[in-house]
């Protein structure tokens, strides 16, 4: 059995655990409290550019004139944008991303000519390079507030690797944020853009002019579009990597105030032990004198 | 006078958001002056200073707009861009201090380097947070 000393030692060290879990979790809180903010600002942004790109997507299809970025041609290389973050103590946050993506290759590849990596975080670049994947190129430390501009080098150079025809498909990997308890694994294709012309607003539907014409317009709002959509996935990547610190934060501080209890709760018996023993020793001394 | 609802909307929320008499834009093609019941159009735009004209022929508000679209329909504009401010919005030390750092970049850089255009870039944007950070009104 454990001496009284050792067992009030483990109390003091699982306090001070208890501590840093319960302000990482507040920490946590916050930063979920913005991301869930930036995302929430870009929706308008999004849902306009949508819109654009679908009234002119439609109105190319009808003259015949085709962007590369809305073709699908042969797939020789598929690009995976993975998201993970550059820290750990997030539940199985990474691992589930992780072992996704790892998951969705093997079922779809048989040599690694077929398929190339874009990662974010440190945590997904570790993986893949000690696994010996070919990662095209990362990014790590991605910052917890996420701003347009920290997302827009890793969009552009996606974007311009597609349009440089060095890969034919990018899917997009990443935990979706769905609430603040759960996540969902999402893999969609980004490119080539196909489906975004079905979307339909319901308001009337202005026939616009295209200055200086269609083609040029398109040329711009494609990456425009693109990149939005990769710096929309990272923030919601980010909001869903907050809501699992959480997660995970809270329970550690749960477990801990378990531990606590238990060995209080022995803490007690041991001293209650001593104490019957010392008055027995007392006793038994006074008995024996008599 | 009459007058159309306009919004400058960027990933990190709307920066403007209101009704004004007339918008005058920077286009890649030109430079262009809507007055409401524009017919629609859509027109890429160019780094520059997008000015905001109100109903009662006076007041102006000026904003830096990096690039991005604007879209005009019957009722409505939107702007479009990746970055924009409104005038009082912007930091004008760190704009002076990115001017300065593109310059030297583009000091050392030539025309065919690598990163020239992005310098190059770099210079025009704080130079138009700058020229809109101390426009007269």
């Amino acid at each position: 059995m454990p001496s009284m000393r050792d067992i009030k030692e483990k109390i003091a060290s699982t306090k001070q655990m208890q501590k840093i879990t319960k302000a990482m979790q507040m920490v946590s809180a916050a930063k979920l409290n913005r991301a869930q903010t930036t995302a929430q600002s870009f929706e308008p942004y999004a849902a306009k550019l949508r819109e654009m790109v679908a009234g002119i997507a439609a109105s190319a299809n009808n003259q015949g004139g085709r962007h590369p970025m809305l073709e699908s041609r042969p797939v020789k290389k598929t690009a995976y944008l993975v998201m993970t973050a550059d820290r750990g103590l997030a539940g199985a946050y990474n691992g589930n991303v992780l072992k996704y993506a790892s998951e969705l290759i093997q079922k779809n590849h048989r040599s690694k000519e077929e398929y190339t990596l874009i990662v974010t975080g440190k945590v997904g670049v570790h993986y893949f390079e000690k696994r010996g994947y070919p990662v095209a190129f990362s990014q790590t430390g991605v910052p917890d507030e996420l701003s347009f501009d920290d997302a827009s080098d890793l969009a552009k150079r996606t974007v311009a690797m597609f349009i440089d025809k060095k890969i034919d498909e990018l899917y997009l990997v990443y935990n979706h944020f769905v609430n603040a308890i759960s996540q969902k694994l999402l893999s969609t294709r980004l490119l080539p853009l196909t489906d975004i012309s079905g979307e339909d607003s319901g308001g009337e539907k202005a026939i616009y002019e295209y200055e200086p014409d269609e083609d040029e317009v398109l040329e711009k709002l494609l990456p425009l579009y693109a990149e939005g959509q990769i710096y929309g996935a990272l923030a919601d990547a980010k909001a869903a990597e907050h809501a699992a610190r959480v997660t995970a934060m809270r329970n550690a501080s749960d477990n801990a105030s378990e531990i606590i209890d238990n060995l209080t709760l022995s803490f007690n018996r041991a001293r209650q032990a001593a104490i019957t023993q010392e008055i027995s020793e007392i006793v038994g001394g006074a008995a024996a004198l008599e | 006078m009459s007058t159309v609802h306009t919004d400058i909307v960027t990933p990190a929320g709307k920066v403007f958001s209101g009704d004004v008499h007339m918008v005058i834009v920077r286009a890649t093609s030109g430079e262009m002056g809507i007055l409401p019941h524009h017919m629609p159009i859509v027109a890429p735009l160019d780094i520059a200073m997008v000015r905001l004209k109100y109903d009662d022929g006076e007041k102006v508000d000026f904003a830096a707009v990096h690039g991005g679209f604007i879209q005009v329909s019957p009722d409505h504009i939107t702007i479009l861009s990746e970055a924009a401010e409104m005038k009082e919005q912007i930091d004008i030390e760190r704009a002076q201090k990115a001017r300065s750092e593109a310059q030297q970049a583009l000091s050392t850089l030539h025309e065919s380097s690598e990163g020239y255009e992005e310098a190059m870039l770099k210079l025009k944007r704080s130079e138009l947070r700058l020229k809109t950070a101390t426009v007269d009104e």
